[in-house]
């Protein structure tokens, strides 16, 4: 088993798949956990579908589509932002909006441009052979930065999650704390469709912090776990996809998915004993 | 001696859009003040409470905090929420939500307590009898000890006002009586605002009483008289009785008569 591992890791495109999914792992876990808890799970769908807009866009006008995306979903991370502050059910409805647009500008663009684009489909449902050694960087960085912010910004994020109200009151800067949140969102969301897809990544940001909640009860604890298990999970994925000759994002997070449903009766098989 | 009000409200209109939910209002508050607000749900409580925290601009009128706007004034402020059940499942312990009144503006400015601030929060503890508690989460606590760390949260903020919302609403009877005394302790040094639909818990340990109810019905007494009791009691029941939302008493004195009435 250790052996075959090791041969399956030998090949340079699985050693830049393994090296992918530990960096964003961890810019995976933080934010996963921060959706999780202030509940804007269809928000950051919106920030990841809209990034499509931008792969599209930015290969049409011949640049690199990864910038258009993080452009994009930036940007869109922060109209919606602005709107989710101000009412959220307005929101709601520009959200599923801005989805539909990004996706459908993408088509469009990507449909526009001439020439071969199978490598577009890796945006989708993402792809280990897609994994470059500058995307490498690019994970590396975004994920220090979320790193750094939620050290020094601990607890405004805790406590614009726990009770936006009386962070007001305290004169907290709000609004600032949570459209940052948000930007880091879309970037996040980038990086990590490299490695399963815009389309599966919501559940990659999701299911992680979403099993760490099951079992720990300090959102420190979550972050830390959800990175573990979003590591886990993606080395586990990588290993099953190369033996199996499946894709790799569907595979990790049917995996995920497994262990959240697993998680979820073992706690209520818990509950049900307790009572 | 001049007393500078620690709130003064003047001609105040407030509502949200088209729909005015507070009308001239006029109501100064003073630093040994113990105040409770009664009103019926629906008669413009929870729209006084966000136009004293800054959190809704009023239509018309003047308000000042602490002598100051109320987005300046409120950080003397120390809010008690009313418990959120969505908030119940929150992973956070005591010592962090208590934690969150010593929250500072600023991007980074959050990152380290002081020890000022460990200080303050210990000491906000203590007084609520909660620091023995402290590493426990939110959702191992009763209503009662859960409202205590509302409490010390507002202290921790070293407030010149505290400002309650419904306090007692998810606290069985022995508990709120607890509370009540604690805040009766506090108000040695702070002014105290307690809003409220139970008038018949509060009553009995605040000084002075009012009555919200599109209005503010308020004299400032010291001594809860029988008729200021009475008028207080009047609105809510009024309307409760009589399920008719939102209307305005043409003075309160005459509620008795108006009862009879109906």
């Amino acid at each position: 088993m250790i052996e075959q591992i090791r041969t399956i890791f030998s090949y340079g495109f699985m050693q830049n798949a393994l090296l992918a999914s530990l960096w964003i792992s961890l810019a995976i876990g933080i934010i996963g956990t921060l959706v999780v808890l202030n509940r804007i799970v269809s928000l950051s769908g919106g920030i990841a579908h809209a990034a499509y807009g931008g792969v599209g866009l930015a290969y049409y006008f011949g640049q690199d589509p990864m910038l258009g995306a993080l452009l994009f979903s930036s940007l869109s991370a922060l109209v919606m932002g602005v709107a989710h502050r101000k009412s959220k059910t307005g929101a709601d409805t520009l959200i599923g909006v801005m989805w539909s647009i990004g996706m459908a500008v993408g088509i469009i663009f990507i449909a526009m441009t001439p020439g071969y684009k199978a490598n577009l489909m890796s945006y989708l449902f993402g792809s280990i052979l897609a994994v470059s050694a500058s995307d490498l960087k690019l994970m590396a960085v975004v994920s220090l930065l979320v790193l750094a912010f939620v050290v020094l910004s601990y607890r405004n994020l805790l406590a614009i999650s726990y009770d936006e109200t009386f962070s007001t009151v305290r004169n907290a800067h709000v609004n600032l704390i949570y459209l940052t949140m948000l930007v880091l969102i879309g970037l996040t969301v980038v990086v990590s469709m490299r490695m399963v897809g815009l389309i599966l990544v919501i559940a990659l940001l999701t299911i992680p912090a979403a099993i760490a909640r099951i079992f720990l009860k300090d959102m420190r604890g979550i972050m830390a776990l959800s990175t573990f298990l979003s590591a886990l999970f993606c080395f586990l994925g990588l290993v099953i996809s190369y033996q199996t000759n499946l894709q790799t994002g569907p595979v990790i997070i049917l995996l995920a998915s497994g262990v959240y449903l697993l998680s979820a009766l073992v706690k209520k098989v818990q509950a049900v004993r307790n009572k | 001696m001049f007393r500078q009000a620690v709130i003064s409200i003047s001609d105040l209109w407030a509502g949200y859009e088209a729909d005015t939910v507070l009308e001239d209002v006029n109501f100064d508050m003073y630093q040994d003040d113990y105040v409770g607000l009664i009103g019926p749900n629906g008669g413009g409580k929870t729209t006084l409470i966000r136009v004293i925290l800054g959190l809704l601009q009023p239509d018309r009128g003047k308000i000042t905090v602490m002598g100051a706007s109320p987005k300046e004034g409120r950080r003397h402020v120390g809010y008690v929420p009313q418990f959120q059940v969505e908030d119940k499942h929150f992973p956070i312990s005591v010592w962090d939500v208590v934690a969150m009144g010593r929250l500072k503006p600023g991007l980074f400015s959050n990152t380290f307590l002081s020890p000022h601030d460990k200080e303050a929060i210990e000491k906000a503890l203590e007084q609520t009898n909660m620091l023995d508690l402290r590493k426990r989460t939110m959702n191992e606590l009763s209503g009662g000890q859960r409202q205590r760390v509302y409490i010390s949260r507002a202290l921790a903020t070293e407030p010149k006002i505290l400002l309650l919302d419904e306090p007692t609403s998810s606290v069985d009877s022995q508990s709120s009586t607890q509370l009540y005394e604690l805040l009766a302790e506090l108000n040695e040094r702070i002014a105290i605002l307690l809003i409220s639909h139970d008038l018949t818990a509060i009553s009995t340990y605040v000084k002075t009483i009012g009555c919200v109810n599109r209005q503010l019905f308020y004299h400032h007494s010291k001594e809860i008289t029988e008729d200021m009791l009475h008028s207080a009691y009047e609105c809510p029941i009024d309307l409760i009785a009589h399920g008719l939302p939102h209307r305005v008493l043409p003075s309160h004195q005459h509620g008795e008569e108006h009862d009879r009435t109906n």
